[in-house]
């Protein structure tokens, strides 16, 4: 388990450096050679659309998948050394069969054993403190994600990745999902999220990576991408326009 | 309808043969099904989540398996434990032990199979979320356990209706011999023979009641699991 980072405390995992990324999916490949450095702390948002391989980057990063070709690093560590540092949260919640606390209790079972008081409060900071005790899978979607970013935020990992992970939420667990992340954000934690919700990535994102055809076609600050994209493909996607 | 009444009299009186071959066939069932869970649970969890090569073979010889004919099984068992048989010398031929054992090889490869299953579907979902987490190995082999406990009671109450209502293994091992290995389904086979309607019947009615109770905990143990999303 992590310990405990101090607040604006920039993430142990930066630079994020992704170099000639290379990876097939049924015999086609969705990532071609694909370069990419994050070297900002706060919260990129990575966008484009569906196919463009914005969720195999994401899971490349977390060593879910692993590339046909190509490196990466975070910070000084390769994926696998900083798997106890990241921390992802999938746009499908998968929550254990056993109750809300539980599922806490399961995913660190050390601070269940030496301070127990800290689930309650995770539980407390995702509004379900008083569903502790119900089986998790009962709980609405939207509840379902808060715990699964709760279950995430507990190890304090220097990297957090979503997926989606607001995809198909009612507004109001959006909007709590969000600030969570903005707040964990500002805590120093690098947040690394994919979204083809244009409306949140204006409220979050620091950063935009805009990817195309598996490569980056733009990397921008937040503001710059939104009033001046440099390519024709992240204007049309700007535009609504449907990009294949 | 006479032996049917005398049937039911035997039964509501607790006649004594009666319920020793009643509670020789579930002693037997039981302790079969308690070593093959033992066995089998293990076997279907490792064969679910671990990857080597003739993993798919295993499966497909424990699906194989599942529809052993118990006379080929009984013929096994037999083989094995009779007097010029490999484990001959341990003399347990027609004795509720070679029932067990038979019992044992019959029932494995059904609940290893249905369990194998139920925990393949729960990697497939849980394996992501899994990696992400760090749990890997004996935790997660536990966990799946655990949260596949209501599907595998279901698998282990299946592997007891097998056990519980099998005849052609256990009268090849057990030799139905009175006051020692006679239990319910070779006892209405014998009785039937003999034309003793009444006990054979009576049998037939209580194991007929098994069935239906192993059977009902069945559907409520999955009512129970899909209420609390625990299926």
């Amino acid at each position: 388990m992590n310990t405990l980072r101090s607040a604006n405390m920039p993430s142990s995992l930066l630079p994020i450096r992704v170099t000639n990324l290379r990876l097939s999916k049924c015999d086609r490949a969705v990532l071609g050679g694909l370069n990419l450095m994050i070297d900002e702390p706060g919260i990129t948002v990575i966008m484009g659309p569906n196919g463009a391989g914005k969720s195999l980057l994401l899971r490349s990063l977390h060593g879910l998948l692993t590339p046909d070709q190509g490196l990466i690093t975070l910070g000084s560590l390769t994926v696998a050394d900083s798997r106890n540092e990241q921390a992802m949260v999938f746009q499908q919640p998968v929550l254990l069969r056993r109750t809300v606390l539980k599922n806490l209790a399961f995913a660190a079972p050390e601070i269940a054993k030496t301070d127990p008081q800290r689930l309650i409060q995770a539980l407390e900071s995702v509004n379900l403190a008083d569903r502790a005790d119900q089986p998790a899978r009962m709980l609405s979607g939207g509840e379902q994600q808060r715990l699964s970013l709760a279950r995430a935020l507990l190890s304090e990992p220097a990297l957090l990745l979503l997926d989606e992970a607001t995809a198909s939420l009612d507004p109001a667990s959006v909007l709590m999902i969000e600030s969570l992340v903005k707040a964990q954000s500002a805590q120093g934690t690098k947040v690394i999220l994919v979204s083809h919700d244009q409306g949140q990535a204006r409220r979050l994102a620091d950063e935009i990576v805009f990817i195309s055809a598996g490569q980056v076609a733009e990397q921008s600050p937040a503001d710059q991408f939104f009033t001046a994209p440099q390519t024709p493909a992240a204007k049309a996607y700007l535009a609504g326009e449907i990009l294949l | 309808m006479d032996a049917l009444a005398e049937a039911f009299r035997l039964i509501i009186t607790l006649d004594e043969d009666l319920f020793e071959i009643l509670w020789l066939s579930i002693r037997v069932s039981l302790s079969a099904l308690a070593i093959s869970a033992v066995i089998s649970l293990p076997l279907g969890t490792y064969l679910a989540i671990t990857k080597f090569p003739g993993r798919k073979f295993c499966i497909l010889l424990l699906n194989t398996l599942m529809g052993m004919p118990p006379v080929v099984v009984g013929l096994m068992v037999y083989l094995l434990l009779s007097r010029s048989g490999p484990l001959g010398w341990l003399g347990l031929l027609y004795t509720p032990t070679a029932m067990i054992i038979a019992q044992v090889v019959l029932i494995t490869p059904i609940i290893a199979a249905l369990s194998n299953q139920v925990i393949e579907n729960l990697h497939q979902e849980y394996s992501d979320t899994f990696c992400s987490m760090g749990v890997t190995g004996r935790r997660a082999v536990a966990a799946y356990l655990v949260d596949a406990r209501y599907a595998l009671t279901t698998c282990i109450l299946a592997g007891f209706g097998r056990a519980i209502a099998e005849v052609g293994a256990v009268i090849i091992v057990g030799g139905n011999i009175d006051h020692l290995t006679r239990v319910m389904t070779t006892a209405i086979a014998l009785e039937t023979s003999k034309g003793n309607l009444t006990l054979a019947l009576s049998l037939g009615t209580v194991l007929l009641a098994l069935s239906l109770l192993v059977n009902a905990l069945v559907i409520g143990v999955r009512e129970y699991a899909a209420k609390r999303q625990y299926a």
